[in-house]
């Protein structure tokens, strides 16, 4: 062993699937002088990746995860230490069957091949299942195993090869040495290591080790149980390890799966069993791996009778015994997503954790191409550790939040389902307002905001609002979004928008620092607001938000509460050094009034000039309304004339309470975030980051490119260039549903993200690869119908064209209404400018 | 004054090495007081037993018992131990901590209706008595009081060393003691003789070992290999039992066999507190492990790092050219 | 024939023992529990037995109310009920625990006849005593042996085989009797997972024996220093034979 190292470029720490992943990709792109530690033996240190099941479904409804697995499952396989037996997701009920066909939907969103398959066709595949006792299945047949121990020995080889990569197992890591907010030292158990980046891929351990560097991980400690059966008579005959696909029992959230002779049977039905990371006994004192924690046999009993149901050959055989069983620890995060990226807290400090098996290859390549490259390839903006507000990363958040998720791991989860529990958490000053007048709550980044209100009921008999037949197509949704809207287009509406994310760019480097972030030109008059896209540097998307000049050198930034910490790192990461970010976030509070007569409503509570002259459409000022001092922002998200009215947040409810009075006689609305997030964006064809705007489409395609671009550099810019050279292989459209007549007869509402097809069912896929799926849906109540975004290739993206979108596995015809940005509703955008 | 009583139990002649250590343990809680030795039959073993400490040796002979080895019939040894326990008015009684040792101990107890500790490796002289002994095969310790007017102990194995007295000489008494049939129901009825050939475990001066890293039934072939050209016995981990690819036989450790070679070679053995227990015996250690920071490695004398395959089949190779064969 | 097991709820200990704060008892905070080894194969036996003579097998503990898991193992792989004498997480020394099981099998014998065959464990992982079986044939007035690792019951008689230096040495115990057997009588089978099921719903007999003064008193446990050996390594990998074979000639072992 070659003496340790007193300095490194990068100390990779850990060496479970992720960590390993980390070092090899760093050696492959380029990096030297890489240090990978662990406190356990090599290759199995103990820790999640060790007692996984190792292996890889690749259909995910989010695409993020998607794409992740997909491309893990591409490098196992490159490395041959990937077995492909395909895997089952079976259904016992037909709500489950549903669930497997909106999986269709996402299957073919992604490009991933699965088909639906009969009960007849399911015991053709697994000959030792009870196929009398399921409706379906959906089947995968990329799904497989992957060897990830080996994987990781072969990813340290490889760096080591290159001469990249030295390995210290049985080496704890006793601190860091952190200065000026920045990583400077490892102290470990064997000595001291100068770094510049250090990259904790810790799994479970991972909160403890980043508190020695003041940052935070959030993650909890999680129990899955795991059994293994053996031997079983028809295994003896298998010619490799697995040879039969995986079942994923769904509706009672569990898994069988063969494991040479032995079937192993994992569950995540069984009561959330959360841990803390200072638990975890020390290899020494553990019995097994320190994260195979003792069996728990009550909590699994339920388990054995069901996996019994599904495979009485094999389980209810008397001479199959239970060989091993663990409550193995995994790692949960508030969101359920990973915990990717440098720390908020300190530079240079990576957290590459919360990974499954099943990502750990894609996720240490984009580790590697972030810190070298500046950015992943895969768009992993939901996995970006800096997402997270200051409540979120609190250790009892995260175990109420992974508490409450745990048993929806094989959950039918609704795309717009509320969490429950550690609410209500942030409130508006207009909180007590909202329930008083019997708001829906729904949450975001910790806030509670209306959605509607139950007390705006009666609009719906006004407006003639249709409700939506099925139940799922309802779920979390009411018609009374849809009335607070039309009432919003008759009258006016007032919206509390308090969650909105608020940091001032400040100093004499503030026109450079956001003038090198934002597409749009930002050397603009006191008083301009600007609404531009964040790109990165490959000129995918990294925001859109708004940005106010208040002063010569204060820039307002206001963007959407759900992304604000990560928009927050991101100016952070590329300020100058003489200017500086203070979050305003807390500071004030947000309302929104908007609609034909929002002027007269707010003119009436002010002297000051609200007329279209006075006050241009993206400008900004402060005015008086009664005794309060309000800047006030002329745009709008929702497509309407009005402003955005900003307060200190204690003075919020006397504003709201002020434009509530004045405007009861011109017909003002309270409206919820429905019809703020939903109606009034769709309807205008308003883009959303995270929805048509992420990492792999670029500002020509959204139709956003500016019509010159500014001569000043900005992050992006260089791509930005070549995109608008060249000719976009695809153009984001507004589709508009000409049927909702489902076979069963019943009217079908989709909510978004369904594959946009031909009329066989085939999909569109672009010159770049990329199918062509809806990116939002929703309803435009003013034109009556239901829009969707799609991008589509040029040959598909023309008005008139008739095309068809499924939903369910069903196909519905839509029209391509809109080519580019021009909305569906308001297409000179009159209203705006009134 | 104390009154101390050891139970000598032998084979062919010699006393038990585990029964010295006994004596020697003894010893020091007699301080100078007489220490009494039983035998059961066997003179020539009594005949040296003054030059381990013991000041006067009692042979109990019983036409029952003459024909079997001591320990054969133990409710019989330990009515004999427990009479003359009474006799003597022994404050304390040892035996040697080996299966039979500890077997008798337990029924003089269970007789008299006194506590019994087994396994002692430390006895505190007093009223009352304080011991330390094993728990867990020897992998923790325990300090215990017996609470009683004559402590019932046995001496762990190899815990204490057993040291003469140098002209060390006691009388020896040959007595018949009193035993009822009831007292004989517990007793040997016949003795199958070991196969010939093969190392015992127990006896062997050399032992090799594999654990789970040995991977397979297939995967013993390198131990087996070097155990030949060492003559030395095969041993394994529980893990290889369980796993079923070595006999119970061939375990090492707390509930298999507990080894006492001159040199232990643990090959893919990581050092479960099961195994140490049955290893710790050895005088030297080699440990063969791709973890360097094996448990094992805490109480080996010399680590080789890697892989088993790979190392052991080196070793019997260079053995093979160093003998020149 | 009937024939009971009597076991004991051990942890699963495998690596670094660590103590309790207070030194009398160790911390099973990480640790699963399991039946104490050589009470495995006595219940393994006793299945055993059952599948070939007949009749109930019953499995009875004195520990924790935790150990009714221990009993749930039991009757997984065939164990007919089981009885658990309950206690707190308080040491009980050999005798009181003996005494308590005796009081506990008069009164099981009383109502359903007398157990022809009662199987221990030669000495628990744990606390190594070496003496429960004894004392519990001595109160029942019944002979018994130990160091056992081979059976056989015919009639009227169970044959026991215990392993000696130079052989196997046999017993012939007349029934009702009590054997205390080691690890290796026999290789105990896994629990199927009908048989776990099963065992949901066999039945447990519990109650709570006073405990007795202790007259073996546990005062406090030391985890034993290690001979904090720095072992000298030889080498790594194969290239490490010619030292390995140094080593031997200097203890002798190669000429």
């Amino acid at each position: 062993m070659s003496s340790f190292p007193t300095q490194a470029r990068v100390v990779v720490v850990g060496a479970g699937i992720v960590g390993n992943s980390v070092a090899y990709h760093l050696a492959r792109l380029g990096w030297r002088d890489i240090v990978q530690i662990d406190k356990g033996p090599l290759p199995n240190p103990g820790g999640s990746t060790g007692h996984a099941s190792n292996f890889l479904f690749l259909v995910d409804h989010n695409k993020e995860m998607a794409a992740l697995t997909v491309e893990s499952a591409r490098q196992y396989r490159d490395w041959d230490v990937y077995t492909e037996c395909g895997g089952i997701e079976v259904a016992r009920s037909e709500t489950r069957m549903a669930e497997l066909r909106r999986r269709m939907d996402s299957s073919k969103n992604w490009g991933i091949e699965s088909r639906l398959v009969t009960p007849a066709e399911i015991k053709e595949l697994v000959p030792y299942i009870d196929e009398s006792i399921l409706v379906g299945g959906f089947y995968t047949p990329g799904v497989g195993v992957c060897d990830s121990l080996r994987f990781g020995t072969i990813c340290r080889e490889k760096a080591q090869e290159m001469g990249a990569l030295a390995v210290f197992a049985n080496t704890e890591v006793g601190g860091f040495g952190v200065e000026d907010g920045r990583i400077r030292s490892v102290e470990t158990s064997r000595g001291s290591i100068a770094a510049e980046y250090v990259v904790i891929a810790c799994g479970v351990w991972s909160p403890k080790v980043a508190e020695l560097a003041g940052a935070r991980i959030p993650l909890t400690p999680a129990v899955h149980q795991m059994i293994d059966v053996g031997p079983v008579p028809r295994f003896e005959r298998s010619s490799r390890a697995i040879e039969f696909p995986i079942v994923r029992d769904m509706d009672v959230l569990m898994y069988e799966r063969q494991d040479g002779i032995g079937l192993e049977i994992g569950s995540y039905a069984h009561r959330s069993i959360l841990h803390d990371p200072e638990e975890i006994p020390s290899l020494e004192e553990a019995a097994l791996s320190p994260t195979e924690f003792p069996f728990t046999q009550d909590d699994f009993d339920p388990q054995m009778e069901h996996a019994l149901e599904l495979m009485p050959e094999i389980v209810g055989d008397e001479s199959v015994g239970v060989k091993y069983a663990i409550n193995g620890l995994i790692a949960l995060t508030p969101d359920g997503m990973p915990l990717l990226g440098e720390t908020p807290e300190v530079k240079g400090l990576w957290s590459a954790a919360a990974v499954w098996v099943k990502e750990g290859p894609a996720v240490g390549q984009s580790i590697a191409e972030w810190m070298v490259h500046g950015e992943p390839t895969i768009d992993v903006g939901q996995s970006d550790i800096s997402r997270f507000h200051a409540h979120q990363k609190t250790r009892r958040h995260t175990k109420a939040r992974a508490f409450e998720a745990f048993p929806k791991t094989y959950g039918i989860v609704h795309p717009a389902e509320q969490y429950l529990s550690d609410r209500p958490l942030r409130m508006s000053p207009m909180h007590g307002w909202h329930a008083a007048h019997e708001g829906e709550f729904f949450e975001v980044a910790g806030w509670e905001r209306p959605q509607w209100f139950r007390s705006n009921a009666a609009l719906v008999e006004r407006y003639g609002v249709a409700g939506r037949p099925n139940e799922w197509d309802a779920r979390w949704w009411s018609p009374i979004i849809n009335a607070e809207h039309l009432a919003m287009r008759e009258g006016a509406g007032i919206f509390d928008l308090s969650a909105f994310a608020i940091f001032d760019v400040v100093g004499p480097g503030a026109l450079a620092a956001v003038q090198g972030v934002a597409l749009r030109q930002m050397d603009v008059p006191l008083g301009r607001v600007v609404y531009t896209p964040v790109l990165n540097q490959e000129g995918g998307f990294k925001s859109d938000l708004t940005i106010m000049r208040l002063a010569g050198d204060v820039f307002r930034v206001v963007t959407g509460g759900a992304h604000g910490m990560s928009d927050l790192k991101w100016f952070r990461d590329h300020l100058p050094a003489d200017a500086a970010i203070v979050d305003q976030t807390s500071a004030f509070t947000t309302i929104g009034v908007w609609g034909p007569r929002a002027r007269d409503i707010v003119q009436g509570v002010t002297r000051d000039d609200l007329s279209h002259e006075g006050f241009r459409f993206g400008t900004c000022r402060t005015i008086e309304i009664g005794s309060q001092l309000v800047l006030a922002s002329r745009i709008s998200y929702v497509g309407d004339l009005g402003w955005e009215l900003y307060v200190p947040m204690e003075q919020g409810l006397r504003l709201w309470e002020t434009l509530w009075e004045a405007g009861r006689p011109h017909g003002l609305t309270a409206c919820g975030m429905g019809v703020y997030g939903t109606t009034g964006r769709i309807e205008k064809s308003y883009r959303a980051y995270g929805a048509e705007l992420d990492g792999d489409y670029d500002i020509v395609e959204a139709d956003m490119a500016p019509p010159r671009l500014k001569a000043q550099d900005f992050v992006g810019k260089a791509a930005v260039e070549r995109q608008l050279a060249g000719e976009p292989v695809a153009r984001l459209c507004t589709l508009t549903v000409d049927d909702h007549t489902s076979a069963s007869g019943e009217k079908r509402y989709m909510l978004g993200r369904q594959p946009i097809v031909l009329a066989d069912g085939s999909p569109i896929v672009d010159a770049k690869g990329r199918r062509s799926y809806a990116t939002s849906a929703g309803a435009s109540p003013s034109t009556g119908l239901h829009a969707l975004l799609a991008y589509l290739p040029p040959e598909q993206a023309v008005e008139g064209n008739h095309l068809f979108v499924e939903y369910f596995a069903e196909r519905y015809p839509v029209t391509v209404a809109v080519v580019g940005s021009r909305p569906l509703f308001d297409p000179e955008n009159l209203r705006v400018r009134a | 004054m104390t009154t101390v009583l050891v139970l000598v139990t032998s084979s062919d002649g010699a006393p038990d090495d585990v029964a010295l250590q006994g004596l020697s343990l003894a010893r020091e809680v007699a301080a100078g007081e007489p220490l009494h030795a039983l035998v059961l039959g066997d003179e020539a073993a009594a005949a040296g037993l003054g030059a381990w400490g013991a000041t006067q040796v009692h042979v109990a002979r019983h036409p029952a018992l003459a024909d079997i080895a001591p320990g054969a019939a133990p409710d019989a040894a330990a009515r004999i131990l427990g009479d003359l326990a009474d006799r003597l008015g022994a404050d304390v009684v040892v035996g040697p901590g080996t299966e039979p040792g500890n077997t008798i101990l337990a029924r003089t107890a269970a007789r008299a209706g006194l506590p019994f500790a087994a396994n002692c490796t430390v006895v505190v002289p007093g009223a009352p008595l304080t011991v330390t002994r094993q728990r867990w095969g020897g992998s923790l310790l325990e300090e215990a009081v017996i609470h009683a007017d004559r402590a019932i102990l046995t001496v762990a194995a190899h815990t204490v060393a057993a040291t003469p007295v140098p002209g060390g000489a006691a009388p020896v008494t040959t007595f018949e003691p009193a035993l009822d049939d009831a007292d004989l129901v517990v007793r040997v009825v016949e003795r199958i003789p070991a196969a010939a050939g093969g190392v015992s475990l127990a006896d062997a001066k050399v032992v090799v070992s594999g654990g789970r890293g040995a991977g397979s039934v297939e995967g013993f072939a390198p131990i087996e290999e070097l155990a030949g050209l060492l003559k030395a016995a095969i041993g394994c981990s529980r893990a290889v039992t369980i796993s079923g690819w070595r006999p119970h036989t061939d375990q090492v450790g707390q509930t298999g066999t507990k080894i006492v070679p001159s040199l232990y070679i643990a090959a893919g053995i990581s050092g479960a507190t099961q195994h140490m227990a049955g290893c710790k015996g050895a005088k030297k250690i080699l440990a063969i492990n791709k973890d360097p920071d094996a448990p094992i490695m805490s109480i080996a004398d010399y680590a080789v790092i890697g892989d088993l395959h790979q190392i052991l089949p080196a070793i019997s190779a260079e053995l093979r050219r160093v003998r020149g064969g | 024939m009937r024939v009971l097991a009597c076991i004991k709820r051990v942890p699963a200990v495998a690596g670094r023992m660590v103590l309790t704060p207070d030194a009398r008892a160790l911390d099973t905070r990480h640790l699963g529990f399991t039946i104490s080894p050589h009470e495995e194969c006595a219940v393994e036996e006793a299945v055993r037995l059952i599948e070939a003579h007949g009749g109930e097998s019953v499995v009875l503990t004195l520990g924790p109310a935790a150990a009714v898991e221990q009993l749930r193992d039991a009757m997984a792989i065939g164990i007919g009920r089981a009885i658990h004498l309950e206690t707190g997480d308080e040491d009980w020394d050999a005798e009181s625990t003996a005494a308590a099981l005796a009081d506990a099998i008069r009164a099981d014998e009383a109502a359903a006849g007398p157990f022809d065959l009662i199987l221990l464990g030669n000495e628990s992982a744990d606390a190594g005593g070496y003496q429960v079986a004894v004392r519990l044939g001595r109160a029942l007035g019944r002979p018994t042996v130990a160091g056992i690792k081979g059976i056989a019951v015919a009639d009227g008689a169970v044959r026991c085989e215990q392993e000696v230096t130079g052989g196997r040495d046999v017993y012939r115990l007349p029934l009702p009797a009590l054997v205390a057997v080691l690890e290796g009588l026999n290789t105990p089978r896994f629990p199927s997972v009908p048989g776990r099921l099963r065992a949901k719903s066999k039945p447990v007999s519990a109650s709570s024996p006073a405990r007795a003064a202790q007259r073996l008193e546990l005062v406090r446990l030391v985890v034993p220093q290690g001979k904090a050996k720095q072992a000298e390594v030889l080498g790594h990998g194969p290239e490490s034979a010619p030292a390995v074979v140094a080593m031997l000639d200097g203890l002798g072992l190669v000429r």
